[in-house]
């Protein structure tokens, strides 16, 4: 048997996941903490912050929320319904920063905490820098 | 020994097995086999700081009871060969180094508890020593740290995904005194049919599982039916199906007598398991805990003990690798 046509063998015998329930759950718990977001931000609005302050308010909330949720370890069973829902949203990316932050405590704070606390989240804080400034020159080239 | 064929051999003097031990933790305790291991730790921690110490403290509970069900300890052994998933196999190394005795590291990930029981046994019958200990052992939470994600990363598991089991086993073989004995063994080749999946072992490992059945029963001139049993380490139920087809193509219909290690310890439709159970513990706590002694019994006559390891590393993951596997093939009889 050619490795193709054990390949093939193998796709017919294994169950891919769902992924129509897997994306209904996903839209529902990603719209909800979209919800969540929307509600502290008309919360922030009425106690006095302007619109920009009111947003950064909740991405600082929103961080938190999942990060205390991660330590609790509950956000891992909620990410375990909801997939994509959580991790799209910010919340995601706390989870991605604080999960290998305690995993990696016992190897101490430096070695331990410091150094991989951005394993999981680095690519995007790279790759998103990255991005962003490409962005800029676009705009500084063409569109300023 | 005798050597049958190209990787198989039938022990002159099958060494016997004087004694042995499991300890695993509270999910597995929780699973269709619970009762039968002989320690059940609810502490995931095991009184430990950190998970790598852990699944060392498992490996150490299985040895200890094995130890102890042989009257004997550590300075009695001759050898004690072993390992684990773990970086540099120090789970083990951890565990053996209390008893001061001659220590052989083995690596084979999920074979790894039928590398141990051959090479013990090989040793044994070549006159090396009296009494050679076999232990192997995993830990869901190290496993995880090493190879997949931190455990508080929320993500999902497709369904071909297996579940390390935490747990360890320990099997004290000798020349004689015991109730059961290994008769034959075969080593594996590595087998690799281009798998590349992480989440997919049943699936990598399945061809090598067949590789090993086929060439062993060819190699000691026996069919399926002349055992009471014949056991995949951690295949899952993917694996299992995959390894009756590909056996069946050769002729081979293992179907009545196949059971899987990884499918029998996790209830699949309750614990979230997926495709079912890993790990070398997975392998290593039910042969002490249900085959070994279905033997001792007599209940069984024969058994084939095949456990099966997918060698990857997180490295050759990322490298986008194909998974070299292998299984080994460990003949026991009752006495």
């Amino acid at each position: 048997m050619t490795n193709q046509e054990y390949s093939k063998l193998v796709d017919r015998h294994t169950k891919n996941s769902p992924l129509w329930t897997d994306c209904l759950k996903a839209f529902l718990a990603g719209g909800l903490i979209c919800v969540l977001g929307e509600g502290l931000r008309q919360l922030y609005l009425y106690l006095g912050a302007d619109r920009t302050a009111a947003g950064s308010w909740v991405s600082i909330s929103l961080i938190f929320l999942a990060a205390l949720l991660t330590a609790l370890g509950v956000f891992e069973k909620i990410a375990k319904f909801a997939g994509a829902g959580t991790l799209v949203p910010i919340t995601g990316f706390s989870n991605s920063v604080i999960s290998p932050a305690m995993e990696y405590k016992t190897e101490g704070f430096v070695t331990g905490v410091g150094a991989k606390m951005f394993i999981v989240a680095g690519p995007v804080i790279v790759y998103g820098t990255a991005a962003s400034v490409i962005a800029g020159i676009i705009y500084y080239l063409f569109l300023r | 020994m005798e050597k049958m064929r190209r990787g198989t051999v039938k022990f002159t003097h099958p060494p016997e097995v004087l004694s042995h031990g499991c300890a695993v933790g509270k999910k597995e305790g929780q699973g269709p086999l619970g009762k039968l291991f002989d320690h059940i730790q609810d502490d995931e921690y095991f009184g430990q700081e950190n998970w790598e110490k852990a699944e060392s403290q498992f490996q150490s509970a299985a040895i200890s009871i094995c130890l102890g069900h042989a009257a004997i300890n550590g300075s009695d052994l001759d050898l004690a060969v072993g390992g684990d998933l773990l970086n540099q196999c120090t789970a083990t190394s951890s565990a053996v180094k209390k008893l001061g005795s001659p220590f052989l590291g083995v690596y084979g990930a999920c074979s790894t508890m039928a590398e141990s029981l051959i090479t013990a046994a090989a040793l044994i019958d070549g006159g090396y020593g009296e009494r050679v200990l076999a232990s192997a052992g995993s830990h869901f939470c190290s496993a995880e740290k090493q190879f997949r994600t931190p455990l508080e990363y929320g993500s999902q598991r497709p369904p071909s995904a297996q579940w390390t089991v935490t747990g360890a086993g320990a099997v004290l073989l000798g020349k004689t005194g015991g109730k059961a004995k290994i008769t034959a063994a075969t080593v594996g080749a590595i087998v690799d049919m281009g798998i590349k999946d992480a989440n997919h072992m049943g699936g990598a490992m399945a061809p090598a599982f067949a590789d090993t059945i086929a060439n062993h029963l060819r190699g000691v001139g026996a069919r399926p039916g002349d055992y009471d049993a014949i056991f995949s380490g951690d295949l899952g139920v993917i694996g299992m199906d995959l390894a009756q087809e590909l056996l069946k193509r050769d002729e081979i219909d293992i179907s009545a007598v196949h059971h899987d290690c990884g499918e029998m310890i996790f209830d699949r439709e309750t614990q979230d398991v997926h495709a079912g159970g890993s790990g070398c513990g997975c392998a290593a706590s039910v042969l002490c805990a249900h085959i070994l002694p279905m033997l001792e019994s007599g209940q069984w006559k024969r058994v084939l003990f095949c456990a099966t390891g997918a060698l990857l590393s997180p490295t050759t993951v990322l490298q986008g690798a194909s998974i070299p596997c292998i299984a080994h093939a460990v003949e026991i009889a009752a006495l």
